[in-house]
């Protein structure tokens, strides 16, 4: 059995990043274009990576699903982006930035990952102006920021609410302009379905042109994947529609651990569920608690419109439990009580829903401040509910939105197969349990301008220029296994849609592997998937062909591999027997209900190894925090 | 949020592949008024797939009016009847019980359709890669508090890049112009002291490009900005004029 090796550098926390920076060795600028480097995903991590890799002289080979690569899911991002500039002067420090986020992950992610990733941060900011990234100004034509959950410094930059717009635009315009250039080759309307390895060592990828139906083969020297999160496998999530996990998932069955699977973020400012037919939840952006106030009556079931309910009636629940954070306590906390006032019978109208109220920061502020600040969340509210927030107050309740789990990467993002890195929220990185907002913008960019040019340079100087041939039996091999899957899908030909697979394995997930897990329910989860998994290859009808443009069989291969990845996620939360960020394990918690983490039995990494459908090896990587002591998260 | 059902006869363009003859297909359907519009079709292919019949291909992404992923032509406009939003971003209570739907493709030149209500509209990168960014490689750049811009400058170049690239100017044009678009990245790069070095080479480029691409040209009848889900302004295109013709007529229009 393999040990994990984090190849995290030697020395003090702040140089580790430096040193190692000068110690890993350099590919000279002639030999950069003998390199072939596969990207696949156009989100922040992938398309700040691929412009990078191909201003740097590599010869890059870019993939997307989208239509576009401006189309990735980063695009949707909305409150802002975390950098240490302290440019309010109100006590930011790449050390505090580093010191929220390990603090914000429940102490489950790495020193050294974190603390680089804080140190970067302020090159980004300068990268994103530079590109010309319209960025929130003040009136001294300075840069502005705002605060952010988790937080008690204003280190958040942001473009009004559609921060990830701007982010993704900039970085997918350095990606044109390489496009442009001939640096990179950019495919566009294809997925990846397969990893290939030759002698355990990626070296290419398949993928379907998902216009044609064909099978196409790529190889080069290194593949990246900056696909994104899995949190689709709720089936209603924040995600997009076609955000997926197929492309880690068919990575992890080649050989690439999976680290902390049930690590999931449940986003506490979302729309409440409205219908059967609903397709997907909305994120209303956690910037919305700088001004809003989260409340429900402190009666049950009480049916009294919103307007009616006295403030002395009323129980502002985070700032009563969470004083010196208050509504901006961290989303993990934040959407467990939420979960629990509802479940008490508190919620709106006694159902899922809490109120975020903007009453007293209008009467304050005047309604053009606050129109000014999140005009456009408010727009989207009332587009979505037909409700004016401005006269009443939104409806919010928790729904997925993120996962801090991924594919295990080592200090240089490279997975457990050598030549396969995994950038952003596809890698399980930096947010430890529980992700900070505005963190994940930073985290996709950190990985793909300023950490993986450096990491893969340093491995492939010490690979061969010469190519595997796409003709290589491995690539032959994956290809009629690949085909045989596709055909299986199209030929079972039952009763039941994909999608109807899709929302019975999003209710077992929402329901036992959610926002509180206990050892019954997860046992019951794994049984019921197994179950579910089985019909679905019983059952499943998949109309159309394998040869044209076709959606639904797009569908159909993510579900499938949703079919076992939710097995995973339960099984990993099942075999931690604690509690720590946006993992609650029921059974353990302190006395006034906040988790309970274990650091005796669980300070590490738990890293599944694929054996067979529904088999898995855990791998240990043990957590050595130097710097930091380990408390109880405390934002009281 | 809750409402009676309504019912509704919907007639949506069926076109098997690029070069297939298309047609109207009717479909009739009962939906909750709090659906939104990409739910209802949802449900009709989900009764077509029961039915083990090819549902009707459409895309979107994000359903919330950000990726430019959606676009329909319903009822003769695109993105529908409701101004500043994204198909992904209607809602059925704007429909009537018994009302008939028209729902189309965004149809022009440059955007051939690949199936039912699906087409390419790669052309709007091809003109991106020509000059929509500003050349500065990664590292080695100033402070990002180095350059001062006015708050008023910075809000007017975010109103331009606010654009989700979804092509509804160029469906609502009748010469199916790519104007809007691309004046909004040129704007976007005027208006801020990063964009000024290729300033003028830029432009030229993208509209350059814009035209090889059989996008047509701006007769000024507005329509892109009142079909667009950002309302982009068309002030845009005026800038964008006075670059161009700086550009053109100056060999060396930075004096």
């Amino acid at each position: 059995m393999a040990t994990l090796d984090s190849k995290i550098p030697a020395g003090s926390l702040k140089d580790k990043w430096t040193n190692h920076k000068f110690n890993m060795k350099l590919v000279n600028p002639a030999n950069k274009r003998k390199y072939n480097i596969i990207v696949v995903g156009t989100g922040l991590a992938g398309a700040s990576a691929a412009a990078t890799l191909g201003e740097l002289g590599y010869q890059v080979t870019a993939f997307t699903f989208h239509d576009s690569a401006r189309r990735a899911h980063s695009i949707a991002a909305q409150g802002g982006i975390n950098a240490s500039k302290n440019y309010q002067n109100d006590g930011d420090s790449v050390y505090r930035l580093f010191y929220d986020t390990i603090k914000g992950g429940d102490f489950r992610a790495r020193e050294a990952n974190v603390h680089r990733l804080a140190e970067v941060s302020e090159n980004i900011i300068d990268q994103c102006v530079a590109q010309g990234v319209p960025f929130a100004r003040e009136y001294g034509g300075l840069l502005d920021n705002r605060s952010f959950g988790g937080a008690q410094v204003s280190r958040t930059f942001y473009a009004r609410g559609q921060t990830g717009q701007q982010l993704l635009l900039g970085a997918v315009s350095a990606l044109n302009r390489q496009v442009g250039l001939g640096n990179v080759k950019l495919h566009t309307r294809r997925e990846m379905l397969d990893l290939i390895l030759v002698d355990g060592v990626a070296k290419g990828i398949l993928v379907r042109n998902l216009v044609t139906g064909e099978i196409e083969k790529y190889s080069a020297h290194a593949v990246i994947l900056a696909t994104g999160g899995y949190a689709n496998v709720f089936f209603l999530s924040t995600n997009a529609m076609n955000s997926n996990a197929t492309s880690i998932w068919r990575a992890h069955k080649k050989g690439a651990y999976f680290g902390n699977p049930c690590f999931t973020q449940i986003h506490p400012t979302c729309l409440p569920i409205h219908g059967e037919n609903q397709s997907k939840l909305t994120l209303m952006s956690e910037s919305l608690r700088n001004d809003g106030r989260v409340w429900v009556s402190k009666l049950k079931n009480d049916r009294r419109a919103p307007g009616q309910i006295p403030e002395a009636e009323r129980d502002y629940y985070l700032e009563r439990k969470y004083p010196s954070f208050g509504n901006l306590s961290p989303r993990d906390i934040s959407s467990r009580s939420a979960k629990e006032v509802c479940d008490e019978g508190r919620g709106v109208q006694g159902g899922d829903a809490v109120y975020l109220d903007f009453a007293d920061a209008i009467n304050r502020l005047g309604k053009k401040a606050i129109e000014e600040k999140y005009g456009n969340l408010f727009e989207i509210y009332e587009t979505i509910t037909g409700e004016n927030p401005y006269n009443v107050p939104m409806k919010i309740y928790p729904a997925p939105h993120y996962t801090m789990g991924g594919l295990w990467v080592d200090y240089n993002l490279m997975s457990s197969i050598p030549g396969l890195f995994v950038l952003g929220e596809a890698n399980f990185s930096d947010h430890g349990a529980n992700r900070l907002g505005a963190s994940a913008l930073m985290q996709g960019l950190a990985d793909g301008y300023f950490v993986i040019p450096y990491t893969v340079g340093d491995y492939l100087a010490s690979q061969k220029p010469s190519l595997v041939e796409t003709n290589h039996p491995e690539f032959v091999k994956s290809e009629t296994e690949l085909k045989d899957f596709v055909n299986r899908l199209l030929s079972i030909k039952g009763k039941r849609t994909v999608d109807d697979f899709h929302k019975t394995l999003g209710r077992i997930m929402w329901n036992k592997v959610g926002m509180a897990r206990n050892e019954k329910g997860l046992k019951e989860a794994i049984q019921e998937i197994q179950t579910l998994r089985t019909e679905f290859w019983k059952d499943v009808n998949v109309v159309g062909s394998g040869n044209d443009f076709n959606q639904t069989l797009e569908r159909a291969g993510r579900v499938a591999d949703y079919l076992e990845l939710g097995e995973l996620m339960a099984q990993d939360a099942l075999a931690r027997n604690e509690s720590c960020g946006g993992h609650f394990r029921e059974e353990y918690q302190t006395e006034d209900g906040e988790a309970k983490r274990d650091d005796e039995n669980f300070t590490f990494v738990s890293a599944w190894e694929y054996i067979n459908p529904g088999t898995w090896n855990l791998h240990k990587e043990n957590l050595e925090f130097e710097s930091v002591k380990l408390s109880q998260r405390s934002y009281k | 949020m809750s409402g009676k059902n309504i019912n509704l006869t919907l007639k949506i363009w069926r076109q098997a592949s690029p070069k297939a003859v298309g047609a109207f297909a009717e479909y009739k359907i009962s939906i909750s008024p709090d659906a939104s519009f990409l739910e209802m079709l949802d449900e009709i292919n989900d009764n077509l797939e029961k039915k083990n019949e090819l549902p009707i291909a459409f895309e979107s992404d994000c359903r919330e009016g950000i990726c430019g992923t959606c676009g329909l032509v319903i009822n003769g406009q695109p993105h529908g009847p409701i101004p500043k939003i994204a198909t992904c971003q209607l809602h059925m209570r704007n429909f009537k019980d018994g009302d008939t739907i028209w729902i189309e493709p965004f149809r022009a030149k440059a955007f051939p359709i690949i199936k039912d209500l699906v087409v390419d509209r790669s052309g709007f990168d091809s003109i991106l890669q020509t000059g929509g960014y500003v050349s500065v490689n990664t590292g080695g750049v100033p402070d990002a508090n180095a350059i001062p811009i006015s708050k008023d400058i910075a809000s007017l170049a975010f109103d331009a890049a606010a654009c989700i690239g979804c092509g509804a100017c160029v469906a609502a044009c009748k010469n199916a112009s790519a104007m809007l678009f691309v004046s909004a990245k040129v704007s976007q790069y005027a208006l801020l002291p990063q964009g000024q070095p290729e300033r003028y080479q830029r432009v030229q480029n993208m509209v350059a490009k814009m035209d090889e691409l059989g996008f047509g040209s701006c007769t000024n009848t507005y329509a892109c900005e009142a079909e667009c889900p950002k309302g982009i302004s068309v002030t845009n295109i005026a800038r964008m004029n006075r670059d161009y013709i700086k550009a053109s007529i100056t060999a060396n229009p930075v004096d």
